[in-house]
């Protein structure tokens, strides 16, 4: 189980997890509850540049669409081949299994702690 | 009017006292039942009851006197008939071979009978509820299959709404699916000209750039390229898709597949638009690489009805499922495990994703598409290979003969259609022929088309012949030689519709069978009360269906001559004068085929307006955060910038944030959207004073139609502030809801928007009525009509047809005739009254969300479940699903509050009706409460394990907290007429992770 309280957030309810030049990114148990039942995942290409704060994917429920932003600009170096073939995973271990992308990045930009993005959400 | 009657009305007016009148027939509650329900609401009259709830400043009484009306005083049943015969008389049916995407066709009785013209299909929903859908839900999958199979790609939708539409949507689809940031979109020169025009008008609003490419087809304007050469399309510089007729609009069958690969080698994609029957011969768009498929099924046993309506379709390679606009049909399980169908990826669909749609299209055609398939059924692959190759024969009779008789025909290839070169006599012949009774296409002054179909017979090519001289000296001519026109390498190899369904129903028996048997599985308006929110599912009277398929108005042509069509265009004169006058505007179209296409047609208007008043920096669209999705997808399609403003706490506009979002776009403001009454299903006091704030500041106010069943006779659109309006036929003016479609979404405007409604280039006549004046005349069928003024309609096409689905006009033309002013305006006033009777009879059980002026409400009520839930744990979904047991279908769900039912019961239900829907929702509410007082599990419990089929009580051991009788007879009253669900409770986010579109093998449904 990751310590939550180890991870950097976006206001976007993503989750960061800073390992040296590479952010690991996935969207939180709150977001993850509030769409529901996670059906279809899309996730940029290994080797796609980014920009922070741009739409990179799509996280779909049987509620709605929700879209990926990159936390961080970089490339992407990874994607969770899992949750593609089991969307489930977003729900069922956000913060674990249900990992989405791998980014490397040269700069850091400003990022929520869990202390403020636990205040964001009122839980 | 009445001091001219003619000679007919007075000779009917005997007939007349003896029939009881078409109001008593529509209008559910007598006087007895109303007096009833006002005593309930404290009310003395229905006029009293809604003077109390729509706002006195907004009262039709204020603007004009109840005697100005230009409707002409109900006719009875059989004079409404009989003057639709009239006017059907004076169409006429010729034999149709002008082509162009319309063939003539023959329906199979069998399908006319228990389809078309059976309620069990016409009055059925949207299939929302899935699990009382199965029937339509399974023959939409066959229209799926079908699609797929014929055009050899992956998925196909449920339908669309013409194929000029579905090109369009091909080309947004290209847009969001291609790599390239382009914005250029190559045309096919060779492309119908109804298609072309659509895309000029559809791409000019979204800032895409159009390039007509000679692929080197003959007949097109270029100097032609060899046959398919992909160095035309090389050379135009980059592009995101390419757009191909297959075969040409001259008829040319050619391999597209260099000009795709050339597509796909800069990363654009490909969109083909194919000939279903052609496709049973020639190479599928799958197997030439193409991206996207689209196209009609009209050919497919469905009249051509002067336009529609008819299904299109789009189906797309694997990996684009997911951009796909429209209604898609999947395969899930349910709570048993048992295969079942429903509605797929609705998430993406503009009620959910708004201005972030796929498309705001929410329709599909489901009627058509299900008569489509089922002709795919009926005739199996043998059977449709046959039709193609007796027609293919019929054409190379043709040409042979044509070509005997020293004709110049342009085409080298051909599947049914051809261009033949007469130099200055095209006009002569063409002529020539339709004295033979033979309807052509004359392409320019010197150019013919010919298009033969499945009815085309010897004497109808003989007749052709003659047109050209083509017979010898004892009039004769030789049909017996017959040549190929189809490519060798494109020869259709792969094999399609091998399913079962496609192979088993020969006999007309089984086919008659099938559809009783699907049709059971369903609940429609035959059944009972389908109480839907926002839809407005009131009675499709028989009277107003029939003339539907009189051959009169089925057999018609689009692009029909002038003189074919006098009766028609009387009719749509007609009714464009009578909803100008109801509405208060000043001339309307009917040319969109769906509500969503209406307001589509009418921000385009908008648009054009400030276009031409030089305000091209006006592209801001304020639409209230309560609004139905479709109107933010709608701006976005018309080159608009959605502006949300806020709602307050009871639903309505917030004037504050209106007027501040108002300053903060004064000078790019284009419209205002809102509907009246508002979804919340109340009469907004100040939509005066925010029609005139948007006025102020530059800007146009577009009232959505969607609830106008609130308002007929009480309140104008047009008298307080609205600029535009779209309609929906198939709520207020009852066209079936067609199990999903088809719906008719007429747009009306203020003469000073009246030039940029949608046009055509084919009209029969772009002259269009326009409200002229005070001054009320007779005209010789007694019908009134005001001061004749006209107006062109300069927009561009927004339907393939001009005057979009005729077919079914008829329908609204005899509601309205047979209602007048006074029967419209009592239809209101009995739909308010039944809306605050449910309201009023539901308020110990569930709170009322929204009320309006004295706690009334208008047309539909919104039932809050949020606190039932929250001290329950039952859910909206439990309640609807309920329901189903008691024998309802289900009201609107979580729209447009989540957490809520909708509650729409129409001036058609009975009082009967409408208590028994009162008594299931209360006796739900005691469940819910039995289940939060520990009686039953939260887990196991009859609202939990709803619906409930017979399998289910009956099969093995009964482990349930409750017993059967609870089950599946919750009241006494169901025991004789219960309606089975065939599936249980469907799982979603199964059939979502899981997609499967096409018909599952028949061991699915082993048990």
């Amino acid at each position: 189980m990751t310590d939550q309280t180890t991870l950097q957030y976006t206001a976007e309810h993503e989750w960061v997890l800073i390992e040296g030049d590479t952010a690991t990114v996935g969207i939180t148990a709150y977001a993850a509850e509030k769409l529901g039942d996670v059906v279809f995942v899309e996730l940029p290409a290994v080797g796609t540049g980014v920009i922070a704060g741009s739409i990179v994917g799509e996280i779909e429920s049987t509620k709605s669409v929700g879209e990926l932003f990159a936390p961080v600009s970089g490339t992407v170096t990874a994607t969770n081949d899992g949750v593609v073939d089991s969307p489930e995973l977003v729900n069922s271990d956000p913060f674990g299994e249900g990992w989405l992308i791998k980014v490397t990045f040269l700069e850091l930009p400003p990022l929520l702690s869990h202390a403020e993005y636990s205040a964001l959400t009122g839980e | 009017m009445t001091k001219h009657l003619s000679p007919t009305l007075t000779a009917q007016a005997s007939a007349q006292a003896t029939e009881r009148p078409f109001t008593e027939r529509h209008i559910g509650t007598d006087a007895a039942a109303q007096a009833t329900m006002l005593a309930r609401l404290g009310y003395d009259s229905v006029n009293a009851l809604v003077a109390a709830a729509v706002p006195a400043s907004i009262h039709v009484d204020a603007f004009r006197s109840e005697s100005d009306t230009l409707l002409p005083p109900a006719a009875s049943e059989r004079e409404a008939l009989a003057e639709l015969r009239a006017l059907a008389g004076r169409n006429t049916v010729q034999r149709s071979m002008i082509g162009l995407g319309y063939y003539d066709t023959i329906t199979p009785a069998v399908i006319k009978r228990n389809v078309l013209e059976n309620p069990s299909w016409y009055t059925a929903y949207t299939p929302y509820q899935p699990e009382i859908s199965q029937g339509r839900l399974e023959a939409l999958i066959n229209f799926q299959t079908m699609i797929a199979d014929l055009t050899g790609l992956h998925t196909a939708n449920a339908s669309m709404l013409d194929e000029s539409t579905a090109v369009v949507e091909g080309m947004l689809l290209a847009r969001r699916g291609s790599k390239s940031p382009s914005h250029r979109f190559l045309v096919d020169a060779d492309a119908l000209p109804q298609t072309k025009a659509l895309l000029a008008n559809r791409a000019a609003a979204l800032g895409i750039e159009l390039v007509e490419t000679d692929f080197g087809t003959p007949g097109a304007d270029a100097e032609p390229a060899a046959a398919g050469d992909a160095d035309a399309s090389a050379g135009l510089g980059d592009y995101f898709g390419v757009f191909v007729q297959y075969p040409g609009a001259t008829g040319t069958v050619w391999n597209p597949a260099a000009v795709i690969e050339a597509a796909h080698a800069q990363g654009a994609l490909a969109v083909v638009a194919a000939d279903l029957l052609a496709l049973t011969l020639i190479m599928s768009p799958g197997e030439l690489g193409a991206d996207v498929a689209v196209g009609t099924s009209q050919r497919f046993g469905v009249p051509m009805g002067f336009g529609g309506p008819h299904a299109g379709y789009l189906a797309v390679r694997k990996g684009l499922e997911r951009q796909m606009p429209g209604r898609l049909v999947g395969v899930s399980v349910d709570a048993a495990g048992h295969p079942a169908y429903r509605l797929s990826l609705q998430v993406r669909e503009q009620h959910i994703r708004r201005d972030k749609a796929t498309s705001n299209i929410c329709t599909a055609q489901v009627l058509l598409a299900v008569m489509a398939g089922m002709y795919a059924v009926y005739h199996g692959p043998d059977g449709l290979r046959q039709i193609a190759r007796g027609v293919h024969e019929n054409a190379g009779r043709l040409v042979a003969a044509l070509r005997a008789a020293d004709v110049t025909v342009l085409n080298d290839t051909f599947f049914d259609t051809v261009r033949v070169s007469m130099p200055s006599r095209a006009a002569e012949i063409v002529a020539r022929a339709s004295g033979a009774g033979v309807n052509l296409y004359q392409v320019d002054c010197d150019t013919i088309g010919i298009s033969v179909d499945e009815t085309t017979t010897r004497s109808d090519l003989a007749a052709v012949l003659g047109a050209f001289g083509g017979t010898d000296a004892f009039g004769h001519v030789d049909l017996e030689a017959s040549v190929t026109g189809l490519p060798e390498e494109l020869a259709r190899t792969t094999t399609y519709l091998e399913h079962p369904v496609f192979n088993t129903h020969r006999s007309e028996t089984s086919m008659m069978r099938y559809l009783k048997r699907l049709a059971d599985y369903d609940y429609a308006l035959d059944r009972g009360m389908i109480p839907l929110g926002s839809c407005t599912m009131k009675l499709n009277a028989a009277t107003e269906m029939e003339a539907v398929s009189w051959p009169e108005f089925s057999g018609i042509h689009p692009f029909a001559p002038r003189d074919d069509v006098d009766g028609y265009l009387e009719l749509i004169r007609q009714l464009e004068t009578w909803l100008t006058d109801v509405t208060g505007y000043d001339s309307v179209s009917l040319q969109p085929n769906a509500g969503s296409q209406g307001e589509l047609s009418g921000l385009l208007a908008i648009r054009g307006y400030h276009l031409a008043n030089g305000n091209a920096e006006r592209t801001i669209c304020l639409i209230p955060s309560s609004a139905h999705g479709t109107n933010a997808a709608s701006a976005v399609l018309a080159g608009m910038k959605v502006v949300v403003v806020a709602c307050d706490d009871l639903g309505n506009v917030d004037l504050d944030d209106l007027r501040a979002k108002i300053a903060e776009h004064a000078d790019s403001l284009a419209a205002l959207m809102i509907t009246y009454p508002s979804t919340h299903g109340v009469y907004e006091h100040e939509v005066g004073t925010i029609c005139q704030a948007v006025h102020a500041a530059g800007g146009q106010v577009y009232v959505d139609g969607a609830n106008l069943n609130a308002l007929l006779g009480f309140a104008r659109y047009g008298d307080f502030g609205g600029d535009v309006s779209h309609l929906n036929l198939h709520k207020t003016f009852c066209i079936p809801h067609g199990g999903g479609g088809p719906g008719v979404g007429p747009v009306a405007a203020k003469a000073h928007l009246a030039p940029f409604l949608p046009g055509h280039p084919l009209a029969q006549d772009a002259e269009h009525y326009l409200r002229g004046g005070a001054t009320v005349g007779a005209i010789a069928t007694g019908i009134a009509t005001g001061t004749v003024g006209t107006v062109v309609h300069g927009g561009g096409p927004v339907s393939a047809a001009p005057y979009g689905s005729p077919g079914i006009l008829p329908i609204s033309w005899a509601y309205v005739r047979m209602m007048g002013a006074a029967g419209l305006k009592q239809a209101t006033g009995a739909a308010v009254l039944a809306a605050n009777y449910v309201a009023k009879g539901l308020e110990g059980a569930y709170p009322l969300l929204y009320s309006g002026e004295n706690g009334l409400v208008a047309h539909e009520c919104i039932l809050d479940l949020r606190p039932l839930t929250a001290a329950t744990g039952v859910t909206v979904d439990d309640v609807a699903k309920r329901l189903v047991d008691y024998g309802f279908h289900a009201p609107t769900m979580s729209f447009p509050v989540s957490g809520t039912l909708m509650v729409e019961p129409t001036e058609s239900e009975d009082l009967g009706e409408i208590d028994r829907f009162i008594e299931a929702m209360i006796a739900i509410k005691a469940e819910a409460d039995a289940v939060a007082a520990g009686v039953w599990p939260a887990d196991d419990n009859p609202l939990h394990n709803a619906p409930h089929t017979a399998q289910s009580v009956i099969e093995g051991e009964w482990e349930h907290a409750y017993d059967r009788a609870t089950a599946v007879y919750p009241l006494r009253s169901l025991i004789r007429g219960k309606y089975w669900p065939p599936v249980r409770r469907i799982d979603n986010a199964f059939g979502d992770r899981n997609l499967v579109c096409a018909c599952p093998p028949p061991e699915a449904f082993a048990d």
